[in-house]
C-alpha cells in the first residue's frame, strides 16, 4: 500500500470507526479524531521529507494504481508530484489544525467528527488522485459533509440561507465541472479517466478545437465557482461567516483549492487552444476577485465576513497566476494556493476562538484586545500582515511570483492586481488590527482568556508553516517548477504546433525553467 | 416446448398456491410464520436462479417467451425484491385487519407477472404479463380496507390502470394490424426489411400507443398522476413493491420493445423521450420539495427517478442501456431500504409525516443508517449506488450530444434535477438526527429477518457505489441481446 492511500484510508477508516463508538463517550470521540489527524498529518510529512522530484515516475511519486471498472477505464490511481505535493501537506496540516479548533461543538460532538473526518479523507483524497472520476468522487465525498456541518453546527441569524446558498452554488459548480469531465473523456477517445494517460494521449492527439471550445467553459465555470471566481463568489463570505470554525478552516483552506488545481491539472494542459483564447478574460475576472472582493471587504464589519472576502480576493493572484500561462506565474499559483490554504485556515480559527469566546464578531464592539489576550492578538497580527503581503510569509513569494509571471501577458492587470493587493489588502486588514486589538479594551471583554498552551497548537503549526515557507519558498517552488513545466508547456502549445507538429520553438518560459533548475543540478 | 424454461415462474406460482391452502389449515396465530416461509422459498427460487445459465437465448410458446441475460437480470432483480417485500408485509401484517396470507400469495402472483415480463418476447405475453401484475396490484393496494385512504388509493390506481390497459390494447391491434405479428423478433426483421413500413402512420400510432401504457407503469410525465396518491394511501410494502417491482417490469419492457423490437422507430423518437425525461425529471424534483408525507415524497422521487432512467432511453446507446440495469439495481436496494425502515416506523407512528422520524437516530440507530444511506443514495452521493448510478447515465447522454447537441439541455435538467434531490434528501436526514421535540425516545424493536434486510440493503448499496465492476460487466452482458 502507498503511503498517499495510508494517508486517505485513515480519516475515512476512522470515520466508519467512530460510527461504532457510544455517543455518550465524547472525550473519547474528539480524543480518536484528533489522533487520527495528528497521523494523517505525521504521514503528510513523512511523504514529504521522501519526496524527491528526480526520482519520480512519469513524475508522479508514491503511485498506486487498483483497476476499479477496467469496461470504463476508471482505476483508483493516486500518485503526488510537486504541484499537489504542497497541497496534500497543507491539508494534512489544515485537517489537524482542523480538528485541535473543533472543541467550540457542545452538540452531537460525534455527528461531527464523523463529518470532519470523511471531509479530510476526502479533501486529500481528491488532490491525490490522478483518475478524473476519483478526482471528483473525493471531491464530492468532502463537499456534502461541508453542507451537512453548516447546516447543523453553523452559526448566526442567516445560517439556513448560507447553507442553501452554498449548496446551490457548490452543487451547481461541481455538477458544471462533472459534465466537463465526462465530456473530455469521451471526446478524447482514449477511454481513460487516468489523468497521466490522457495527458499523453491528448499530447499527441489533440482534441478537435470545436470541443475543447465546449468543454473548456464547462470546466472553467464549474471550477470556478467552486473557487469563488468572481462573479461566482457570493456565496462564500457568508456561508464562511455562517460555517463552524473547523468547516471553514478546512473548506476556505483546503477544499476550495480544488477547482484551482483542477484547473491546473486538467483544464490547462488538455485543452491549450481553448485557454488561450479564455485565459484573457480569467484575467479580467481574476482581477474582479482582486479589486471588488476588496473593496467589498473594506465595508465590513463582522470580522468573519471580512476574512471571507479577502479570501475570496486572494483567490484572485491564483487564477491570475494561472492565466499567465508562464512558469513562474504558475509556480506562484500553486504556492499561493498553499500559502492561502493556511493563512486561511488560521484567521478562521483564530475568528472562531474570538466567537467562541466572547459571541460576536462585530468588529466595532472590539477593542484593545491585545492586552487580554497576548498571544491570539499578536498571531491575528502575523496573519493579518501576512495577508498584506508582507515579505517573510509564503503569501508574499507566492504573490510575487504571480505578478512577475503575469507581468509579460497582462501588464495593467498586473498593475491593478499589486496595487489591490498592497493598498486595498492593508487597509481591510490593517483597520481590523486596529478595531479588535487596539484602543481603549470595553469593560465587557475585561475576561476574555488567551488561549492555554493547549489551543495555541494550531495557531502555532499554521503560523510556522507560513513563515517556514515565506523564508524557504526554495523548499516547494523548486518541486512546483520541476512539475509544472511540462503542464505550462502543454498549455501554451499553440494551434500551429498542433496542427503541424512543429517542434516547440522555444518560450521565453523554459529559460526560466533553467535557471531554476540549474541551482539544483549544480548541488 | 421447452418447459424447463419457466420453472422459476412454474416454482413461484406453485409457492403462492402453497401459501393459500397452507392458509386453510394453519391456526391464525402461527400464520405470520407463513410469510417468512413464502420469503424463504422466494429465496431459495433466487439461489436456484444462479444455477441457470442464460447465455445463448432460448425461447418458449413459439417466440413469445424469451429466456436470455437481460431476462436473467430481471427475474433475479425481482425475486430479491419480492424477498424483502415480504419480509416487510410480514412486519405490517398486524395492521392488514386480517387476510396477510392472502397479501403474501397476491405479493407471489405479481412476482410471477414480472417475471414472466422480463421474459416476454412478444406482444401477447407483455399484455398478459402487465395485467398479472396490474390487477394483483389493484388488491394489494385497497389491501387495508378499513382505511378510506387506502381504498382511495386503490380506486384511482384501478381507474388509471384499466384506463391505461385500454390504451395498450389498442396500440397492440393497431400494431399488429400494421405489422402482421406479435412477435418481437419478427417485427423487428420485418421494420429492418421494410423502411416504408417504419414510417406507417398506423403502426407509428400503435406504437405510441403501448408506450403510453408503459408509461404509466414506470409513472412518467405525462402518465405520472397517479403515483403519489397511490403511494400514499397504499400498505407501505405494496408501495416498495410498486416502486421496484412494478417500474423495472415497466422498464424491461420498455427495453425489450424500443430496444429490441423497434429500435428504428425510437431512434426517431430521440427528442420524445428526451422531452418526456426532462419533464418527468423536473416534475418528480420540484413537487418533491413541499413534500411533508414520506411516502409521497417517495413517491415524487421515484417519479424523478423515472426521468433519470428515461435518460437512458433517450441516450439510445449500449452505454444507456447499462447504465439504466445499473441504475435500477442501486435503486433496488436503496428504496427498498427506505420502506423498509418506513413500515417499521409508520407501524409505530401511525403518520407517514416527515416528524414521525423525529428522533430516530437515539430510538434505532440501525434505522437511521438505513435511512440516511438511502437519502444519500437516492440524492446521488458518493460512495453510494446511486452516484455511480446517475454517473452512468449522465455519461451516456453526453456520449449522445455528440451527435445531437439538445441533448446538452437534457443534461442540464438533470443536473438540475440532482440540486434539487440533495435539497428534499437533506430534509428527510434532518428530520432523522436534529429534529427539535422528540415525542417519544422509546427503543425500537427490530425483528430478525426485518434486521437482515436491513443489512442487505445497506450492503448492496455500499457494495454496489464501491465496486461496481460487476454489476457493470453483468448489465453489459444482459443488454448484449438487445438490437443496439
Amino acid at each position: 500500500m502507498s503511503l498517499l492511500t495510508a494517508i486517505i484510508l485513515v480519516p475515512l477508516l476512522t470515520a466508519l470507526g467512530l460510527v461504532f463508538v457510544p455517543r455518550n463517550l465524547r472525550f473519547g470521540v474528539r480524543l480518536i479524531a484528533l489522533a487520527s489527524s495528528a497521523l494523517t498529518l505525521l504521514l503528510a510529512l513523512v511523504l514529504f521529507a521522501g519526496y524527491d522530484s528526480a526520482a519520480a515516475v512519469d513524475g508522479f511519486k508514491f503511485v498506486q494504481q487498483i483497476p476499479w471498472v477496467e469496461s470504463l477505464g476508471i482505476s483508483y490511481h493516486v500518485g503526488v508530484d510537486g504541484i499537489n505535493l504542497g497541497l496534500v501537506v497543507m491539508g494534512a496540516i489544515v485537517a489537524f489544525a482542523a480538528a485541535c479548533c473543533s472543541w467550540e461543538i457542545n452538540r452531537y460532538e460525534k455527528e461531527f467528527y464523523i463529518l470532519l473526518m470523511v471531509m479530510t479523507g476526502g479533501i486529500l483524497g481528491a488532490f491525490a488522485s490522478l483518475d478524473l472520476f476519483f478526482f471528483y468522487f473525493f471531491h464530492e465525498l468532502a463537499l456534502v459533509p461541508t453542507f451537512i456541518m453548516i447546516g447543523v453546527w453553523g452559526r448566526g441569524e442567516r445560517k439556513n440561507y448560507a447553507t442553501f446558498q452554498i449548496t446551490l452554488y457548490l452543487s451547481v459548480g461541481a455538477l458544471l465541472a462533472l459534465a466537463g469531465l465526462i465530456a473530455l473523456y469521451l471526446q478524447s477517445g482514449a477511454n481513460t479517466f487516468n489523468i497521466v494517460q490522457l495527458t499523453a494521449h491528448l499530447k499527441d492527439q489533440p482534441l478537435p478545437a470545436k470541443a475543447q471550445q465546449f468543454i473548456f467553459p464547462l470546466l472553467l465555470f464549474g471550477f470556478g465557482i467552486l473557487v469563488s471566481l468572481w462573479p461566482f463568489h457570493t456565496w462564500a463570505p457568508l456561508g464562511y461567516g455562517s460555517a463552524p470554525t473547523a468547516t471553514a478552516m478546512l473548506h476556505a483552506g483546503v477544499l476550495k483549492k480544488f477547482g484551482l488545481y483542477g484547473l491546473l491539472r486538467v483544464a490547462l494542459p488538455l485543452m491549450p487552444e481553448a485557454a488561450q483564447q479564455w485565459v484573457a478574460i480569467i484575467a479580467a475576472l481574476a482581477l474582479g476577485n482582486i479589486l471588488y472582493c476588496g473593496l467589498v471587504a473594506i465595508r465590513q464589519r463582522d470580522l468573519n465576513l471580512l476574512i471571507g472576502n479577502s479570501s475570496v480576493a486572494h483567490m484572485g493572484f491564483c487564477f491570475l497566476g494561472l492565466a499567465s500561462l508562464s512558469l513562474i506565474g504558475v509556480s506562484g499559483a500553486v504556492l499561493v494556493m498553499v500559502a492561502h490554504g493556511l493563512l486561511a485556515a488560521l484567521t478562521f480559527g483564530l475568528s472562531g476562538y474570538l466567537h467562541a469566546h466572547a459571541g460576536t464578531l462585530q468588529m466595532d464592539q472590539f477593542g484593545g484586545l491585545l492586552r487580554r489576550m497576548p498571544f491570539i492578538g499578536a498571531a491575528m497580527v502575523m496573519a493579518m500582515l501576512a495577508g498584506c503581503g508582507l515579505p517573510g510569509f509564503a503569501n508574499f513569494a507566492g504573490e510575487v511570483m504571480v505578478l512577475f509571471g503575469a507581468w509579460k501577458s497582462f501588464s495593467w492587470v498586473v498593475v491593478f492586481a499589486a496595487w489591490g493587493a498592497l493598498v486595498i489588502g492593508a487597509v481591510y486588514m490593517l483597520r481590523a488590527v486596529r478595531n479588535l486589538l487596539h484602543g481603549p479594551l470595553p469593560e465587557k471583554w475585561a475576561a476574555l482568556p488567551d488561549a492555554n498552551l493547549w489551543r495555541k497548537l494550531p495557531f502555532a503549526l499554521l503560523l510556522g508553516a507560513l513563515l517556514v515557507l515565506g523564508f524557504w519558498p526554495r523548499l516547494l517552488t523548486e518541486k512546483i517548477s520541476a512539475s509544472a513545466s511540462g503542464i505550462v508547456e502543454m498549455s501554451n502549445a499553440g494551434p500551429e504546433r498542433l496542427l503541424l507538429k512543429k517542434p516547440l520553438r522555444p518560450l521565453p518560459v523554459r529559460s526560466t525553467a533553467k535557471t531554476a533548475s540549474q541551482p539544483k543540478a549544480a548541488e | 416446448m421447452n418447459t424447463s424454461l419457466i420453472v422459476l415462474e412454474i416454482a413461484v406460482v406453485l409457492l403462492g398456491l402453497g401459501v393459500l391452502l397452507a392458509d386453510l389449515w394453519l391456526p391464525a396465530e402461527r400464520r405470520r410464520a407463513l410469510g417468512l416461509a413464502a420469503a424463504f422459498g422466494v429465496m431459495m427460487v433466487l439461489c436456484y436462479s444462479f444455477r441457470l445459465d442464460a447465455s445463448v437465448p432460448q425461447f418458449a410458446f413459439g417466440q413469445s417467451y424469451v429466456f436470455d441475460a437481460l431476462a436473467l437480470f430481471f427475474k433475479r432483480f425481482f425475486l430479491f425484491a419480492a424477498v424483502l417485500v415480504l419480509v416487510m408485509s410480514v412486519e405490517f401484517s398486524d395492521s392488514f385487519h386480517g387476510g396477510a396470507s392472502e397479501f403474501y400469495a397476491l405479493v407471489l402472483f405479481a412476482l410471477a407477472g414480472m417475471m414472466f415480463a422480463a421474459s416476454a418476447g412478444g406482444f401477447v405475453l407483455l399484455f398478459v404479463s402487465l395485467e398479472l401484475i396490474t390487477v394483483t396490484f389493484y388488491v394489494l393496494v385497497s389491501f387495508q380496507r378499513h382505511r378510506a385512504q387506502s381504498l382511495e388509493a386503490g380506486v384511482k390506481y384501478l381507474i388509471l390502470g384499466a384506463l391505461s390497459s385500454g390504451f395498450l390494447v389498442y396500440g397492440i391491434a393497431l400494431v399488429f394490424g400494421a405489422g402482421g405479428t406479435m412477435d418481437f423478433a419478427q417485427l423487428q426483421q420485418k421494420l429492418a426489411a421494410n423502411h416504408e413500413l417504419a414510417h406507417k402512420p398506423i403502426l407509428l400510432a400503435g406504437l405510441l400507443l403501448v408506450l403510453v401504457g408503459l408509461g404509466f407503469k414506470i409513472a412518467a410525465f405525462p402518465f405520472q398522476i397517479w403515483a403519489p396518491d397511490v403511494y400514499q394511501g397504499a400498505p407501505a410494502p405494496t408501495t416498495a413493491f410498486l416502486a421496484v417491482g412494478s417500474k423495472a417490469a415497466g422498464i424491461v419492457l420498455l427495453l425489450r420493445l424500443l430496444q429490441g423490437a423497434v429500435p428504428d422507430v425510437a431512434q426517431h423518437w430521440e427528442k420524445l423521450l428526451m422531452v418526456m425525461s426532462g419533464v418527468t425529471i423536473l416534475y418528480g424534483s420540484l413537487c418533491a420539495i413541499p413534500q411533508r408525507g414520506l411516502k409521497r415524497l417517495l413517491g415524487y422521487s421515484s417519479i424523478a427517478s423515472a426521468g433519470y432512467l428515461l435518460l437512458g432511453f433517450a441516450a439510445m446507446s449500449r452505454a444507456g442501456s447499462v447504465a439504466i440495469l445499473y441504475y435500477l439495481g442501486g435503486y433496488l436496494f436503496t428504496v427498498l431500504a427506505a420502506f423498509a425502515v418506513l413500515c417499521v416506523v409508520l407501524r409505530q407512528a401511525d403518520s407517514d409525516d416527515i416528524s414521525a422520524l423525529a428522533g430516530l437516530g437515539q430510538r434505532s440507530p440501525l434505522l437511521a443508517a438505513a435511512l440516511t444511506m438511502a437519502m444519500v443514495s437516492l440524492a446521488g452521493i458518493p460512495p453510494l449506488a446511486g452516484f455511480f448510478g446517475k454517473f452512468l447515465l449522465l455519461k451516456a447522454v453526453v456520449e449522445a450530444g455528440a451527435d445531437n447537441p439538445a441533448f446538452y439541455w437534457l443534461l442540464a435538467v438533470a443536473l438540475v434535477g440532482v440540486v434539487i434531490s440533495l435539497y428534499y434528501c437533506f430534509g428527510v436526514i434532518r428530520a432523522i438526527y436534529w429534529s427539535k421535540n422528540t415525542a417519544d425516545t422509546s427503543a425500537i424493536e427490530i425483528s430478525m429477518p426485518l434486521r437482515a434486510s436491513l443489512y442487505a440493503c445497506i450492503a448492496g448499496m455500499l457494495y454496489l457505489g464501491l465496486f461496481p465492476r460487476a454489476a457493470v460487466d453483468a448489465a453489459a452482458l444482459a443488454v448484449n441481446v438487445l438490437k443496439l
